[in-house]
């Protein structure tokens, strides 16, 4: 459906550090299709961006025009990914190859992605809330003058056709909905976990390659990159989650339910308190709103009280049991089943009876 | 090194469970909750408190705010910024972070020649992380987000930003815009001394009137997202309770988990 009132709207500022904008005025409905900016993480895509396809492909849907998916691959020999972004759901896919974007930069990646929206005009950008996205989008944003939803929660398009995106503010506790009335893009940053990829369907497409200017300073240069060894499952990939909260208590329970997670298959998630003692030194196991967002087909909760920050990034999980002394804890609300107890108690008992199965 | 520093006051995390969305106006309360230095401006001011011990300079404190936030900018002052500038009109109002960004580029613009701008990498109501990228835009100067290490010989940065798979190493040259994290220092606590010597330090304030931001992106009016409505998380789930011994209840447990398809 269009928006059928007519507006005018800010778009493709050159530069901001020149101060000498070119603000120019277009109808609203010139701005169609989707795009997603296509992250290529440790030699693949990240998978925050290959939900954010299979999101993408649920807007479009809706919008029921001729709109289309469009991927935007950024970076040093990147083409080799298209097919992968053709697999889960782009119609289109953009690439700008170019030494210079071997490694990430803000100002080289700002001034591409910005190139490529200049010139596709989409009318939604995705960008996943990574460490690099979260850098990106707003960059993007500035440079095009246009508004930048971050942490989307959920996005909707409204029967009136208005895209709506819904953000979090204190922790989690509250949601709020923002709508981009009158500029274009509508930019919206969206963690990993929250929407879903699709199906792996190989199919064709056609890439076209892009390139502009780049425009960056030569005054910053990069003088290492260092990647990460996963040392453990990622959260995200995980059936089962086993979080511990501050309601355990010290670093030394700790192994428990590190045992607990491995007999189950699972993984390990804690909740900010517990970061923040050092109990755990894995910033990745961190869930919730500032942390990351889950949804396994299963959430055992130990000693997590249930803040909003934390419950944020967990409603979406398919079963949720949670063990807690404390009967009024908030986690129980959120809960299908809740045991109210010493989780000393239960825990050994929950390893036993698995290994009883086993 | 002439450093400004972003801080944001905001009401303290520690208390959010306990903010309520009135069901009638749709709007939060937050009636009770102190207001603080959002917890990563408090990195961002001990890293420039601290290059500025190591290379002379100043260190200014720049704040949007209504006039009532003084009190949570002593702070500041208190941990040993050296002046202060709040940025306080009633057509600041209703800012997104593109506007907020650009009137405290403004403002920095304004106040004189900075050679770094340290900001947090979020803040703790909010959370967008995006103002400070956006100010690296709006001052055109070089910006890296989520610094884990800094370091500085007067001229240049040497600074680590944390990645999803890793981390980068830039060395920038000055002028640049930086948002820490956590991981990039401990931040020295303010003592009464601090306090009182704060009181004595310059305290500036800008209205409209005084800075020069891009006039189209200034207030609500000039913001290009605005708010629509606002709601409470729908997370009610059944909360089934489960009793019995722990060899029940862990029986129990495990009869759910495989129902779920967890072996």
């Amino acid at each position: 459906m269009e928006i059928q009132e007519k507006k005018n709207i800010y778009i493709g500022v050159q530069s901001v550090e020149t101060r000498d904008i070119r603000d120019f005025f277009m109808e609203i409905n010139s701005y169609k299709n989707i795009l997603v900016f296509a992250e290529v993480g440790e030699d693949k895509v990240c998978d925050n961006s290959l939900e954010l396809l299979g999101e993408a492909n649920r807007l479009k849907n809706i919008r029921n025009n001729d709109s289309f998916v469009i991927a935007a691959l950024v970076g040093h020999n990147v083409k080799k990914y298209a097919p992968t972004l053709f697999g889960y759901g782009a119609d289109k896919v953009v690439a700008f190859d170019s030494p210079m974007l071997e490694v990430y930069r803000s100002d080289l990646y700002g001034e591409a992605l910005a190139g490529i929206v200049r010139t596709y005009h989409p009318e939604i950008v995705l960008v996943g809330a990574t460490a690099l996205g979260s850098e990106l989008a707003p960059t993007v944003a500035a440079k095009l003058r246009t508004g930048l939803a971050a942490h989307c929660t959920a996005l909707k398009i409204l029967e009136n056709g208005q895209f709506t995106q819904v953000v979090p503010a204190f922790g989690g506790k509250v949601l709020g909905d923002i709508y981009i009335p009158n500029h274009r893009p509508q930019i919206a940053s969206i963690k990993a976990g929250i929407t879903k990829k699709l199906d792996y369907a190989p199919k064709d497409g056609v890439v076209e390659d892009f390139s502009c200017e780049l425009k960056g300073f030569d005054r910053m240069k990069v003088t290492k990159v260092e990647k990460e060894t996963e040392t453990c499952k990622s959260l995200n990939e995980a059936d089962c989650i086993v979080v511990g909260g501050f309601g355990i208590g010290s670093k030394e329970e700790w192994s428990k339910l590190e045992e607990l997670a491995s007999l189950l298959g699972g993984a390990n998630g804690c909740t900010r308190p517990v970061l923040d003692a050092g109990w755990v030194s894995n910033e990745k196991a961190m869930i919730g709103t500032s942390g990351v967002a889950v949804r396994p087909k299963a959430y055992l909760g130990i000693g997590v009280s249930g803040a909003a920050h934390h419950t944020c990034g967990i409603k979406d999980s398919g079963l949720i049991i949670s063990i807690n002394k404390d009967e009024n804890a908030p986690i129980f609300a959120c809960s299908d089943y809740k045991v109210v107890a010493d989780y000393k108690k239960i825990v050994p008992a929950l390893i036993e009876e698995i290994k009883k199965r086993h | 090194m002439n450093i400004a520093v972003c801080v944001k006051p905001v009401p303290d995390s520690k208390y959010y469970d306990q903010i309520k969305i009135d069901p009638v106006t749709k709007t939060w309360d937050r009636s009770g909750i102190p207001t603080v230095i959002s917890d990563l401006d408090k990195h961002a001011l001990e890293a420039a408190i601290s290059l500025k011990e190591k290379h002379g300079g100043k260190v200014a404190v720049f704040t949007m705010a209504p006039p009532t936030m003084k009190d949570t900018i002593l702070q500041a002052l208190g941990m040993g910024a050296d002046e202060a500038y709040l940025i306080s009109d009633r057509a600041f109002a209703g800012s997104d972070t593109l506007a907020t960004s650009n009137i405290l580029a403004a403002a920095i613009r304004k106040a004189g020649d900075f050679d770094l701008v340290v900001t947090g990498n979020e803040s703790d109501d909010g959370s967008t992380a995006q103002v400070s990228a956006q100010l690296g835009e709006w001052l055109g100067m070089p910006h890296v987000m989520n610094v884990t290490r800094l370091e500085s010989d007067g001229s240049t940065i040497a600074v680590t930003a944390k990645q999803d798979g890793g981390s980068i190493d830039y060395e920038i040259g000055l002028p640049a815009v930086i948002g820490v994290t956590r991981k990039v220092n401990k931040p020295r606590l303010v003592n009464i001394m601090g306090i009182l010597k704060a009181k004595q330090k310059p305290f500036n304030v800008f209205t409209a009137n005084d800075i020069e931001p891009d006039p189209n992106f200034v207030g609500l009016k000039g913001s290009p997202t605005q708010p629509g409505g606002i709601a409470s998380p729908e997370m009610g789930r059944k909360s089934e309770l489960i009793e019995g011994t722990p060899e029940e209840i862990a029986k129990r447990i495990v009869d759910e988990l495989y129902k779920a398809g967890i072996k």
